[in-house]
């Protein structure tokens, strides 16, 4: 049995788990929830903060399609491939930049649910979310 | 703050696009020997210098071939605010006695294509550029997106932006691209982050722009017509603004620093919104040029709608908006940006701006670039 892939970054997400989550930070004095974990409030700029474990389901606040390769650092495959990258908001918690399972722009749209999915970026895994739909739904409203 | 008020006295520029074989630095030399014969003096007689670049080396290096006067130079380096941030420095050096005539100065010189950026220097690990997250034109995408689903913008109306900026362009000698292009050329561009297309970006680019500012008091010895720079401003963004190169955001949205740094450069100039008569605003991306005027208060969120209906932002139109053709057609040297703005600005208030100009003697200004990683500077000007 071979070893899970390495993740993009530790401290980012539960790896390996079953049901992965994000790993954010709760600022103890006001509440204010960050991503990826920080070691300050960027609120109201204490620094007693937690680490905490994020939701798995959020809804899209927005969304757009990566149509051409970035330039380095990016490191995705050779063969580029458009990908969906979006903000989805973690209900009482945090809105998350992420990429996204989907990069049709007829099957995205702001307000749909959302679900935290590991996903493998080259020999490694990254975060991203999947519409919790399915890829059949269309995403229309 | 008191102190004298601050005048723009002499203006000078490098064409904006490409230029092989020059560096930015030699662009920048140019400017600044154009501003000064713009207003009539030599290097030897300036107090101070502001200037900076983000990619193309250290403004201060400039005194190699304008003269070793001694003078104090200062780089500044402040992403798409450089410029702005170096005349905010300066327009504080004039209003607190530190010197009388003062240069500014901004350039870049960028590689071809889309801008690349380090995550470790904005305090972001690498798995953030690694993935893909770390690009600015996705980042006005998002925005964009979010924003004309909220105030109901039409995929016509991020055209139309377009258009004005080529057509603009067009009639700016200065200017990078020059070819006017059709709404429908620009809806029918491949999508580079929806819901924006190819022609709805700036690209990365080259130029120069220098300033000479005096206390107003002076200014008649070197200018016939110079402009009042009634204010210059620059902040950073607040917890809860939607900026670029966030991993995340606050649940709750705050303003943006353009509307802070808008609203402050109002209240000090003493002079509104309503009162402008020709503005430049960022349009790196045609649905900045929207929600930044918005958020500068030149209009209401979604009246934007209407107005490129009706050409309120046209030369001829009520507010005329990015008359040079912004970012849009001029290309994003980062470090020139936002002293083109006030250039174009200083032009327009002189009844210089040719084919371009505003009809009708506009007695005041505006000026507002925004950058990563979320910082704004504005200006107000009259005359």
């Amino acid at each position: 049995m071979s070893a899970a892939p390495e993740p993009v970054a530790d401290g980012l997400f539960t790896w390996p788990a079953d049901q992965p989550h994000l790993l954010g930070s709760g600022c103890v004095d006001c509440g204010v929830i960050s991503f990826p974990a920080q070691s300050s409030c960027p609120a109201c700029t204490s620094v007693s903060v937690e680490e905490r474990l994020l939701g798995r389901a959020g809804t899209l606040y927005t969304w757009t399609v990566q149509a051409f390769r970035p330039k380095p650092p990016y490191a995705g495959p050779e063969a580029f491939e458009p990908y969906g990258v979006g903000y989805v908001e973690l209900p009482g918690e945090v809105r998350v930049e992420a990429r996204l399972t989907v990069a049709d722009p007829a099957r995205l749209r702001i307000g749909q649910p959302m679900e935290l999915v590991i996903v493998p970026f080259g020999d490694r895994v990254t975060y991203a979310f999947a519409p919790v739909d399915g890829p059949g739904d269309g995403g229309r409203s | 703050m008191s102190g004298p008020d601050v005048a723009v006295v002499g203006i000078g520029i490098h064409p904006f696009g490409r230029h092989d074989g020059l560096s930015g630095r030699t662009m920048a030399v140019h400017a600044v020997r154009e501003a000064l014969r713009d207003a009539g003096v030599a290097w030897t007689d300036v107090d101070f210098a502001f200037g900076g670049s983000n990619d193309a080396g250290n403004a201060d290096t400039m005194v190699a071939d304008l003269g070793l006067t001694g003078l104090p130079f200062v780089n500044v380096r402040n992403g798409c605010a450089t410029g702005g941030s170096a005349l905010v420095c300066a327009w504080n050096a004039i209003r607190s006695g530190a010197g009388r005539l003062g240069v500014v100065v901004g350039f870049d010189k960028h590689p071809r294509g889309a801008f690349a950026s380090d995550p470790a220097s904005y305090g972001l690990g690498p798995w953030y550029g690694e993935t893909g997250l770390m690009v600015t034109t996705q980042f006005f995408g998002m925005k964009t997106q979010r924003y004309v689903h909220d105030h109901g913008i039409s995929p016509a109306a991020l055209a139309r932006v377009a258009a004005k900026a080529f057509r603009n362009g067009a009639r700016n000698p200065n200017a990078w691209r020059r070819r006017p292009l059709s709404e429908e050329e620009i809806l029918t561009a491949p999508m580079v982050a929806h819901p924006l297309t190819q022609y709805m970006f700036c690209s990365p680019g080259e130029g120069a722009v220098a300033l000479v500012l005096a206390p107003a008091a002076d200014a008649g010895r070197y200018s016939d017509r110079p402009v009042h720079l009634r204010s210059a401003v620059v902040r950073t963004r607040r917890f809860g603004s939607f900026e670029v190169y966030s991993p995340s955001l606050a649940l709750e949205r705050a303003d943006s620093p353009t509307v802070d740094a808008a609203r402050a450069a109002f209240a000090a100039a003493g002079i509104g919104p309503d009162e402008v008569q020709v503005a430049q605003v960022q349009d790196t991306e045609s649905g900045a040029e929207i929600m930044h005027l918005a958020e500068c208060g030149l209009c209401k969120d979604g009246e934007q709608e209407e107005w490129l209906a009706r050409g309120v932002t046209e030369i001829d139109g009520a507010l005329p908006v990015n008359t040079d053709g912004g970012c849009l057609a001029n290309g994003e040297p980062i470090g020139a940006s936002g002293l083109r703005q006030v250039y174009e600005v200083v032009l327009q208030l002189q009844g210089r701006a040719g084919d371009r100009q505003v009809p009708g003697r506009p007695r005041v200004g505006f000026t507002h670039v925004y950058g990563a990683p979320g910082v704004s500077a504005c200006t107000v000007l009259s005359r």
